[in-house]
């Protein structure tokens, strides 16, 4: 077939073959990674600007009310608009898949990307015209700043990501009323029963039969193990869509009173307790649902991948339940250079508490490898080799994360670059992203109804480019984090330039690994396929795999 | 071992993070090799479940206290209440200006510093830098709060000021200048080849 052809129809795929699931799935996914063109291209200005005068960007980029509304939207489209739309997207296809149930609603499902995607774009909008800047911190009273920042430009911005929250809420809703559905293989099971299931209590009840030499108390869990991982991340989603919610209709409070003529004194509000509300909650995505729903999926890919059980299954359900508990107490070690933050709160959450992330991802990681170990010879396929570039990144990030919450080395690291750079951005881009390619790859044929990937080489090449720049971002951005480079701060003399030029080329490689995967996903499914993908369904199932009836 | 200055401490990082990341990576891509490979691997370490459950606790827990009792600045951190300084600076920030009592702050190295920050309107940070750029010491700067830094310098210099959070972008100029930044904001002398080193030591 042509190269024109191809681009038009694609391979062999028929979007008129997808159901109403496949296809809401696939809307999502597409946003997704549209949002993570724009996320990368974000990134890049940002890092060009602070490699000095001799950068080949335009001087606006280098004013600060540019650069640091670019700033405060980078994090929304990366977390929300790409992230949180690939992962709400997959598990409203797995959730049925695993569960054999179908989806509650696939018109809430059509709902949830739709708001996301519309809640995302007045943010960046806000910040595009407006120029709306507090950072994703929203430390107060800065977002209700009107010296420095445009009414309007709050208001848009907070109105977009209460659209964002609102949608989380759609997914929450969606998921659990798909759990606890008593349909199927469910249809016998009691609420308490799949509640047990979903938090893990058959799995520790389980390991304490055993240490007490008695049977086990289920030798077939309710739930399987990545729908209990999908079930404990979505208690930490829908608490941090409260407090982000609750936080922007405080700003969006003061914000429409200033619009109203009325002066409020924003000092009604403690700075101190703001952040301690603030970072709870925000930290229920970093600390809780990323790390849960991350090792829920390592766990769903090893038994897919090598179609073998999981080691230690029982003490991996557990530790998911150790996760969540753990993520809910963690939130202190953000506050370690605050000095009016209680010292008991920096030693026991801060430190203690937070050093547990160590023993749970450690575990994750642990369990993850010894399965595929277990299955060996094993070929290497895109989604074994995403996988493990997925653990890479979650072994870079923690301990680097760890080391940082700690009262003796937050003094010289907190809010530098090494934070945002060996920890969150090798989090995210390698370790989050790479775990995201390998479900990908292993749910294309699922829903895509086994289309043909275009290039394999283009897959591989996405693959190094990928994994070598995100490791590569990372670790240099971090030197210079070392070196003292502050993480919200504009520096326009090139003063870590050496550094910045490696972070540089190392995001470059990025950018141009995601255009070649884009190149190769819509060579795949073709012009004809990308937009019948938002047409409707005609075939209305809200499952996949199963018979409807059943 | 102990770190009398955060250009130590740094470098130690710098080498024992580098050293990990190297290790944590070949492990992975020693893992892909062999998963590949119809001969069986040989093991290298057998590492059993409940050690590596072990190892993970004792890392988490042993690094606090082994930063703990390397890092001069966490006990003098934790128990400032109860330290008389030997020398205090009220400082206070509004609308993006530092209001500093002298200019430079002049201590002594060995001495015990308060730095005492106030903000009347935003959250700040206390950022205090070397001339090359890198990290002496910080704090955030909450609003219509005491913000107590205590710090022992233990090297001689002149150190540069800048908030070490973001407070809008009123911060910087048309150029994308930091307004906030004051050079030689603080001056430490005194040191008499490690004397001040080894006042410190001795205390101990």
């Amino acid at each position: 077939m042509s190269f024109t052809k191809t681009l038009i129809n694609g391979t062999d795929f028929d979007h008129t073959k997808l159901n109403a699931l496949q296809k809401m799935v696939l809307r999502a996914v597409v946003m997704s990674f549209i949002f993570f063109g724009l996320l990368t291209i974000e990134g890049m200005i940002m890092r060009l600007v602070v490699t000095g005068p001799s950068n080949p960007l335009p001087d606006m980029f280098s004013h600060a009310e540019h650069y640091f509304s670019i700033m405060t939207v980078h994090p929304i489209v990366g977390i929300f608009g790409s992230t949180y739309q690939l992962v709400f997207a997959a598990f409203m296809f797995l959730v049925p898949y695993l569960t054999k149930k179908p989806l509650y609603s696939v018109k809430l499902g059509n709902i949830v990307w739709i708001l996301i995607t519309v809640g995302t774009w007045m943010s960046w909008i806000a910040a595009f015209v407006w120029q709306y800047a507090p950072l994703y911190t929203l430390y107060w009273p800065l977002p209700a700043d009107t010296k420095q920042f445009q009414t309007i430009g709050g208001i848009v911005f907070i109105i977009g990501v209460a659209l964002i929250m609102v949608g989380t809420l759609g997914f929450i809703y969606n998921i659990y009323a798909t759990i606890f559905a008593r349909v199927g293989v469910h249809k016998n099971k009691t609420t308490k029963e799949l509640l047990i299931s979903g938090f893990g209590i058959d799995g520790m009840l389980n390991l304490w039969r055993k240490i007490t030499g008695k049977p086990p108390y289920s030798k077939e869990p309710a739930l399987a193990l990545p729908v209990v991982a999908i079930f404990r991340g979505t208690v930490d989603t829908f608490l941090d869509a409260i407090v982000i919610l609750g936080a922007g209709i405080l700003v969006l409070v003061y914000l429409l009173a200033d619009a109203g003529g009325m002066s409020w004194d924003v000092h009604a509000v403690d700075a101190l307790l703001y952040k301690n509300f603030f970072w709870w909650g925000l930290d229920l995505v970093a600390d809780g649902l990323v790390l849960i729903y991350v090792a829920g999926s390592w766990y769903l890919l090893a038994t897919l991948i090598t179609g073998q059980k999981l080691f230690m299954e029982n003490v991996a359900r557990a530790a998911l339940m150790l996760e969540l508990l753990v993520s809910w107490m963690v939130w202190s070690h953000h506050l370690l250079a605050d000095q009016p933050q209680p010292e008991m709160m920096k030693l026991v959450s801060g430190e203690m508490v937070t050093a547990f992330e160590l023993l749970t991802q450690g575990l994750a990681l642990f369990i993850t490898l010894v399965t595929l170990w277990k299955a060996r010879p094993l070929k290497m396929t895109p989604a074994l080799a995403y996988l493990l570039g997925g653990l890479v990144g979650f072994g870079l990030a923690v301990p680097a994360a760890i080391i940082q919450a700690d009262m003796g080395m937050n003094r010289v690291l907190h809010n530098t670059q090494w934070i945002s750079f060996a920890h969150f951005h090798i989090a995210l881009i390698v370790g989050l992203y790479m775990t995201l390619y390998s479900a990908l790859y292993v749910l294309w044929p699922l829903v895509t109804n086994n289309t043909t990937m275009w290039s394999k080489k283009l897959t591989w090449s996405h693959y190094w480019l990928y994994l070598i720049g995100g490791v590569g971002m990372g670790a240099f951005g971090g030197m210079a984090g070392l070196d003292g480079m502050l993480r919200r701060h504009l520096y326009v003399d090139g003063e870590f330039h050496t550094w910045m030029i490696l972070a540089a080329i190392c995001g470059t490689m990025i950018l141009v690994a995601w255009a070649l995967f884009l190149f190769n996903i819509v060579m795949s499914v073709g012009i004809k396929g990308l937009v019948g993908i938002f047409l409707p369904a005609e075939d209305k199932s809200t499952s996949y795999g199963m018979d409807e009836e059943s | 071992m102990t770190f009398a200055t955060s250009v130590e401490l740094l470098k130690f990082h710098w080498v024992a993070y580098t050293i990990y990341a190297l290790m944590i990576i070949s492990i992975i891509a020693w893992f892909a090799y062999n998963l590949t490979r119809k001969e069986k691997a040989k093991s290298i370490v057998r590492i059993p479940f409940y050690g590596y459950i072990g190892f993970l606790v004792a890392g988490g827990v042993g690094h606090h206290i082994f930063t703990y009792n390397a890092i001069p600045w966490v006990s003098e951190d934790i128990m400032r209440h109860e330290i008389k300084p030997d020398v205090t600076f009220d400082i206070t920030v509004k609308n993006h200006e530092w209001t500093l009592p002298a200019k430079p702050m002049v201590v002594k190295a060995g001495e015990k510093v308060l730095f005492n920050a106030k903000s009347e309107d935003l959250v700040y940070g206390f950022g205090l830098f070397r001339k090359d750029g890198t990290l002496v010491t910080q704090m955030q700067i909450n609003p219509k709060r005491d913000n107590d830094l205590m710090w022992t310098f233990n090297e001689c210099g002149k150190f540069d000021l800048t908030t070490s959070e973001y407070a809008g972008p009123a911060q910087y100029d048309h150029e994308g200048r930091d307004k906030m930044f004051v050079a030689d904001a603080v001056e430490v002398i005194g040191c008499d080849g490690n004397a001040a080193m080894k006042k410190e030591g001795s205390e101990k």
